[in-house]
């Protein structure tokens, strides 16, 4: 089936199977950072955004994204650089696999929260799974971050 | 993983209702829960572009296409100055934000999954679906009703005064509820409804009219003796029934006192 779509602003058009997930469909147009890391829509892993809000690539058909914009971390490199910078600060990346689908979320985050209080950080980013962590470094590297933007 | 031939974006619902007429045919929530199987599809029918992803309010009630995601649901703000946050808190601990942009109303309700916080709190509210065929039927009765192949259109709430408090109990945050517990208190009395039993939640009306005062302890206490009593509980991987038994009893008392609170 065809499908017209914008992924990181560039418009594509393209015959996909109708049963293809999202995931492998961007991992094939070379977004290597989105993942599939669980089988049951619980790791975060593969977040992208889809007309700016965050859903689970790994758990929805590319044919649904048709007429949409489609952003992943490979659109938003000057953003996601930045809030990385607060990470590494922190320690907080470790092995650093489920950092790309965390850091969408994040920047998803920031867009939809205003002065976000520690509950509802961790309830926006309850999706997203790290097994190295306790996610305490994560916490104040946000923290840093959101305190950086408004004094930007 | 399911497999799809062919995908069809349905241009009207009467389109939607004759493809889906054909066993091998699935309508298309969000695809959460449908890719957790491997169902070999041979339509797949999308009601993306039937309009059907917007809520409505207006004086009498909240009308919700079946599209609507579950996250529009829980940051809804008429919703959730009407009921207090109670669709809030039945959608909060699923899974996280990205999931809850996927998942769908339609998909929740229409699944009438056991492990369902939506459906446990729905049922506490006063309810309808409205299936393209069968017309506008109470969720009461459509809980209980076998899978057909009509289409859900909307999830239609009354607006009628009740105030509904839901509460759950996870072994770990963002999992499947352990127990899943709504209960509000209408014109006629308080109700119950227990979700994650681990069947598809059910409704426990006081019909004996236990709780005519929810500031009286010995009331509440014996209407959440009554509920757990008169209803059946499972045992799975996650709790024993006896556990969800006393689980019933401690939500409900506890829902009670937060209806309380609240008068």
């Amino acid at each position: 089936m065809l499908i017209k779509f914008w992924l990181n602003g560039k418009q594509i058009v393209d015959e996909i199977d109708p049963d293809l997930f999202l995931v492998e469909y961007v991992r094939s147009k070379g977004c290597y950072s989105v993942k599939r890391g669980c089988e049951t829509s619980n790791c975060g892993l593969c977040t992208v955004l889809v007309d700016g809000k965050p859903v689970l690539s790994c758990s929805t058909l590319a044919a649904r994204v048709d007429g949409k914009k489609v952003t992943t971390l490979e659109g938003l490199e000057k953003e996601a650089g930045k809030f990385g910078e607060f990470l590494a600060d922190q320690g907080s990346e470790q092995c650093g696999f489920c950092s790309p689908g965390f850091i969408m979320n994040v920047l998803a985050m920031e867009n939809e929260l205003e002065d976000p209080t520690d509950e509802e950080i961790k309830e926006y980013l309850a999706g997203n799974l790290c097994r190295c962590t306790g996610y305490m470094g994560q916490l104040r590297a946000i923290k840093n971050y959101f305190a950086w933007k408004k004094g930007e | 993983m399911f497999s799809v031939r062919n995908y069809v974006k349905a241009k009207s619902l009467e389109e939607a209702y004759e493809l889906n007429q054909k066993k091998t045919s699935v309508v298309l929530g969000g695809t959460v829960w449908l890719k957790m199987g491997n169902r070999q599809i041979q339509t797949a029918i999308d009601l993306s572009d039937l309009g059907l992803d917007k809520i409505e309010e207006t004086e009498e009630a909240f009308s919700i296409g079946a599209m609507v995601s579950l996250r529009q649901l829980e940051t809804h703000k008429g919703l959730h100055e009407y009921f207090h946050g109670a669709l809030k808190e039945a959608t909060r601990h699923i899974v996280g934000v990205q999931f809850r942009n996927c998942a769908t109303v339609g998909g929740s309700v229409y699944g009438r999954f056991g492990f369902s916080d939506i459906l446990t709190c729905l049922l506490a509210m006063d309810t309808y679906v409205e299936m393209f065929q069968g017309g506008i039927i109470p969720l009461k009765q459509f809980i209980d009703m076998p899978y057909d192949r009509d289409i859900l259109v909307r999830v239609i709430i009354k607006k009628d005064n009740r105030q509904v408090v839901y509460l759950s109990h996870r072994n770990s945050a963002t999992d499947f509820p352990v127990l899943a517990c709504a209960v509000a208190k209408t014109d006629k009395g308080v109700v119950a409804s227990i979700g994650a039993r681990p069947t598809r939640a059910t409704l426990v009306e006081d019909i004996n009219n236990l709780v005519k005062d929810l500031h009286s302890e010995e009331e509440r206490t014996a209407f959440s003796t009554f509920a757990k009593e008169s209803i059946f509980f499972g045992s799975n991987m996650r709790a024993s029934k006896e556990y969800r038994q006393h689980l019933t009893g401690v939500l409900v008392n506890r829902g009670l006192c937060k209806l309380a609170e609240e008068k």
